[in-house]
């Protein structure tokens, strides 16, 4: 059978997050959710195209949905939240006439038909869902406590991405948690993390991160999980420099979720590529294997002790 | 026939772009036009004088003004020709204000229009007959649907202007949400000892009839004779038998039910009487939760009982009562907050809403007027409050000011300030509309004499913090320029007003209209405040628009002044303009009868066995629905008829052919 999914893996998966990439391929296999690439993909446009341009950045977007649409697919997943708002935000606004007119002119041809861009989350949560990520997992990761960090464009703004809550989503909490995950009731999960800000006013992007990372402590979170490549390359690389400008010392490990769930299914070391990790997994799991041999020993459930109210 | 024709200038309303004195001058040429002119304003009284002395100089049939929408003036000019010794529908009116020169700038085409306009007008009226009204009794009595402080208020004005009165309440006690309030602004008087006498009154008064737990099922007729089937919902305790004594409460096992009259802050048993001032101050059983309603099992409230009035069998019940008018005072509902994920969406026990502030605050609420935080009951000493929630908010489709949040704000940050001394209180707002008498004041009070903060700004998230429990409320302070947090033991939302839920529906049934909000709507928004477009019915209070306490008063007895004055009549007059059949033309198929919304038309059999059509003329409203169903046009509209309809249509076809043609 033919996959009906396109996969649009984006810039930063080739790079940075390598291991977003492979763990969300590796799940999604397991998983049985088919998919193929959108074949001779290009960049989406990202922040820079439509900070300078909109029709650019709508041309560069548009540029992918219609290698998708060629492919014979109507529906593109993404990893990345920044790619997945670029190519829905083209795929909206190419219903404007003189907006698609224009895209038309950069491209050079016809702009695609509709398609409907998602995130790989929601490719997992609507075809697999918690019941069968449930089914699949080999390994719990009993005792480990979680704080789901979705970012703060994954679900926003919510007319244009439909998909969750805006304010407080809870699909990698329920995808997490179908893992054996004890997910701490974390409020941040759609703060900013300070985004690009970490390379021209550093001071942004550690106050933010900052705040992220220390709200994950207070929480009793063992490590954050991640969903985009932005907001894991500012809370695990720089996270010497969060702790430098915030005084702390906080050594919190921050994995893609789908790592995580990839550690639950069972599925291979190459294939969940914690050795990417800046600050290592290892403790982490560490502390949930000794919570979970001993489940009585902390006393009263973690949940209560943690609920904020 | 001889027709006069009368242009207005309205000013410059029309005659800025429609040429009225071509007009005036192509009327002339109409058939049976005799006279044609011009006026500055026909409906002034120089217009009107000009008018009737015309009529009786020239010894004209009929008349055509042609001016604004028949909805301003037909009444004027109807008189107008009456007191010339015309009968009143030999006139007609083309609207060439609203329908041409205020939509079109195009001078030329609105003159051509306003001839059409004009032409048609006349056509109509060389077909048009005099008609003359019925007059038919009036029900001497008032219906009135809602029994918040704006319906009591119309309740009693009515009674004591002589009326009898029947209160409609779809709760189980009136008093509406004013009855749940603490203390009132601005005077900081105690809410329910004010309401209280007036609930007392209603209750007690020999002319008011009251139904709590009811609700208005059905409505017929019309002004004067109104049917109104209400719905009685099950008490299953007989209230004739039942004294209020409150010994059922005391010993009903079942003790976890939500106290809906405490905003839920606090639990209550499945029966009893929602609050100590009730009225009627009578049990009722809460069959959700009621074991023995439930379970089967139980039945210690029929035990207790001293007068046996616990009736578990008790069914709804609808009665029926006939009124000549109509009051509808169905208030509002509040905002739910769950719907502000920024706010926590209802998840924070200690993000609460005003409302539930209000009976927090209260000696006879559910923390007997010392406020605790709900999560654990301690006393907070930051509170903060956030103004507009759920109002002035277009992306939650509520773009309208509620009006009132301001100044309950206030209040309820100068009494947090003075029932905790060492407390902290600090308002969110975006700007403060005080706009009523002594509120600007008693803002400047909780600001300078309470040392309550004001921060100018929204709050873009609330989140606890873990360690602390506190409420961190983090908004933009834009005086400032900078962003704030506060660290909160209690977060008050000022939700706003909104339709009362089932506002709609209940329109539908009044055949009343509402706006995309739910509010009902005014006949006139200056004018006709009280008023609705369907004669008889009247608005009371905030189901018309959001408004504070003194409003809703004020507009509950300017309502009740309304009804006294229609109904002080012995009998009304009946608008002609109704369907009427001509029985040698009917097949009696009944058609008509069953296409009739109002049920004003029943068939009647002949000595022959065969049927024949026939309007209930008080019951029939005009709206021609009959006319368009009727297979052989046997059913004819008044001053409607298929024979004045198509010497319009005809008229207006043609003027078509000459515009083509030329």
């Amino acid at each position: 059978m033919t996959a009906t999914l396109g996969y649009y893996p984006g810039c930063s998966q080739t790079g940075t997050a390598a291991e977003y990439d492979i763990s969300t391929r590796a799940c999604m296999a397991a998983l049985g959710i088919e998919s193929a690439d959108v074949p001779d993909w290009t960049c989406c446009g990202s922040t820079p195209a439509h900070t300078v341009d909109h029709f650019l950045a709508g041309a560069l977007a548009a540029r992918n949905l219609t290698q998708a649409r060629k492919a014979g697919f109507s529906r593109v997943a993404t990893p990345c939240p920044s790619c997945l708002s670029a190519l829905r935000t083209a795929d909206a606004r190419l219903a404007e006439p003189a907006y698609k007119a224009e895209v038309e002119r950069l491209l050079g041809h016809p702009a695609p038909e509709h398609v409907d861009a998602v995130s790989t989350m929601q490719a997992i949560w609507e075809q697999a869902g918690a019941e069968g990520v449930r089914a699949h997992v080999k390994k719990p990761l009993t005792g480990l406590r979680v704080a789901c960090y979705y970012g703060c464009i994954l679900n926003r703004p919510p007319d244009l991405m439909a998909f969750d809550d805006p304010e407080n989503p809870v699909v990698m909490d329920e995808l997490l948690r179908a893992c054996g995950a004890e997910i701490v009731d974390f409020p941040f999960k759609t703060e900013c993390c300070g985004a690009a800000f970490a390379m021209p006013k550093l001071n942004i992007m550690t106050r933010l991160s900052g705040r992220i990372l220390d709200m994950a402590r207070k929480c009793g979170a063992d490590c954050v999980a991640v969903a985009c490549p932005l907001c894991q390359m500012n809370l695990d690389l720089r996270q010497g420099q969060v702790n430098a400008a915030t005084g702390n010392d906080l050594r919190l490990p921050v994995p893609y979720f789908t790592q995580l769930m990839a550690l639950a299914l069972g599925l291979p070391d190459e294939s969940v590529r914690l050795d990417k990790l800046v600050r290592p997994l290892e403790p982490a799991l560490e502390a949930a294997r000794a919570r979970a041999s001993k489940p009585a020993a902390g006393g009263v459930a973690p949940k209560e002790a943690k609920t904020c109210a | 026939m001889r027709i006069g024709v009368m242009i207005c200038h309205c000013g410059n309303n029309i005659a800025a772009t429609v040429d009225v004195e071509a007009v005036a001058a192509a009327a002339r040429e109409f058939p049976d036009v005799v006279f044609a002119t011009d006026h500055m304003y026909a409906c002034s009284d120089p217009g009107q004088k000009t008018l009737e002395q015309t009529i009786r100089d020239l010894k004209l049939d009929g008349v055509v003004v042609a001016s604004c929408s028949p909805r301003m003036h037909e009444v004027t000019f109807r008189r107008a020709v009456e007191r010339a010794g015309l009968n009143r529908y030999m006139f007609e009116m083309a609207n060439i204000r609203e329908h041409v020169a205020w939509i079109s700038l195009d001078r030329k085409r609105n003159t051509e229009k306003a001839t059409d306009l004009v032409r048609m007008a006349v056509e109509k009226l060389r077909h048009d007959r005099p008609l003359t009204p019925k007059s038919f009794d009036v029900q001497k009595r008032v219906l009135i649907v809602g029994g918040g402080v704006a319906g009591i208020q119309a309740a009693l004005d009515c009674a004591d202007g002589g009326l009898d009165v029947v209160l409609v309440e779809r709760k189980a006690s009136i008093g509406g949400l004013m009855s749940q309030f603490d203390k009132t602004f601005p005077t900081i008087d105690c809410s329910v000892c004010v309401l209280g006498p007036k609930m007392v009154d209603a209750g007690q008064n020999p002319r008011i009839t009251l139904h709590a737990l009811s609700e208005v099922d059905e409505v017929s007729g019309y002004v004067g004779n109104f049917e109104v089937k209400i719905k009685k919902h099950a008490t299953y305790v007989d209230w004739s038998k039942c004294t209020g004594c409150g010994a059922c409460q005391e010993k009903c096992p079942s003790k976890k039910v939500p106290d809906a009259f405490n905003e839920n802050v606090s639990l209550t048993t499945a029966i009893g009487i929602p609050f100590p001032q009730a009225i009627p101050k009578r049990a009722t059983i809460n069959a959700a939760y009621c074991l023995k309603l439930t379970k089967g099992k139980c039945g210690a409230c029929e035990k207790v009982c001293p007068t046996g009035a616990i009736a578990y069998d008790m069914t709804d019940e609808v009665v029926t009562e006939k009124v000549g008018a109509i009051i509808v005072a169905t208030g509002i509902d509040l905002f739910d907050h769950r719907k502000c994920g920024e706010y926590g969406a209802g998840r924070y026990p200690d993000v609460v809403t005003s409302i539930a502030y209000e009976r927090m605050l209260s000696a006879s609420g559910p923390t007997a007027g010392h406020i605790k935080r709900p999560s654990d009951g301690r006393e907070p000493k930051t509170v903060v409050f956030i103004s507009c929630v759920g109002s002035r908010d277009r992306s939650l489709n509520r773009p309208y000011c509620s009006g009132f949040c301001c100044m309950y704000t206030a209040k309820q940050a100068i009494l947090t300030r003075d029932h905790i001394p060492d407390s902290r209180a600090y308002v969110f707002y975006m700007d403060i509309r005080a706009n009523g008498k002594g509120y600007e004041e008693f803002v400047r009070r909780a600001q300078e004499e309470y040392g309550v903060e004001y921060v100018r700004g929204r709050v873009a998230q609330i989140h606890p913090d873990p360690e602390t429990g506190k409420l961190i409320v983090r908004g933009a302070d834009t005086l400032l320029g900078r962003q704030v947090e506060v660290a909160a033991d209690l977060v008050v939302l000022a939700v706003g007003a909104e339709a009362s839920h089932g506002a709609p529906e209940l329109a539908e049934k009044l055949r009343i209209s509402y706006d995309a909000y739910g509010f009902f709507m005014e006949s006139h928004p200056k004018l006709r405040p009280v008023e609705t477009n369907t004669v008889g019915v009247f608005l009371a209070g905030a189901c018309q628009g959001p408004k504070d306490i003194p409003a809703s008063v004020a507009q509950a007895s300017a309502a009740a002044g309304k009804v006294l004055g229609l109904l002080s009549k012995d009998k009304l007059e009946s608008d002609p303009q109704i369907a009427q059949v001509a029985a040698n033309r009917c097949i009696g198929c009944g058609k008509c009868e069953r296409t009739c919304p109002f049920g004003a038309i029943r068939m009647r059999e002949l000595r022959d066995g065969s049927k024949r059509a026939e309007v209930v003329e008080t019951v029939c409203q005009g709206c021609g629905i009959c006319s368009v169903t009727c297979p052989v046009r046997a059913i004819q509209l008044q001053n409607f008829t298929d024979s004045q309809l198509l010497a319009e249509v005809n008229a207006l076809c043609r003027t078509w052919d000459e515009t083509t043609e030329s």
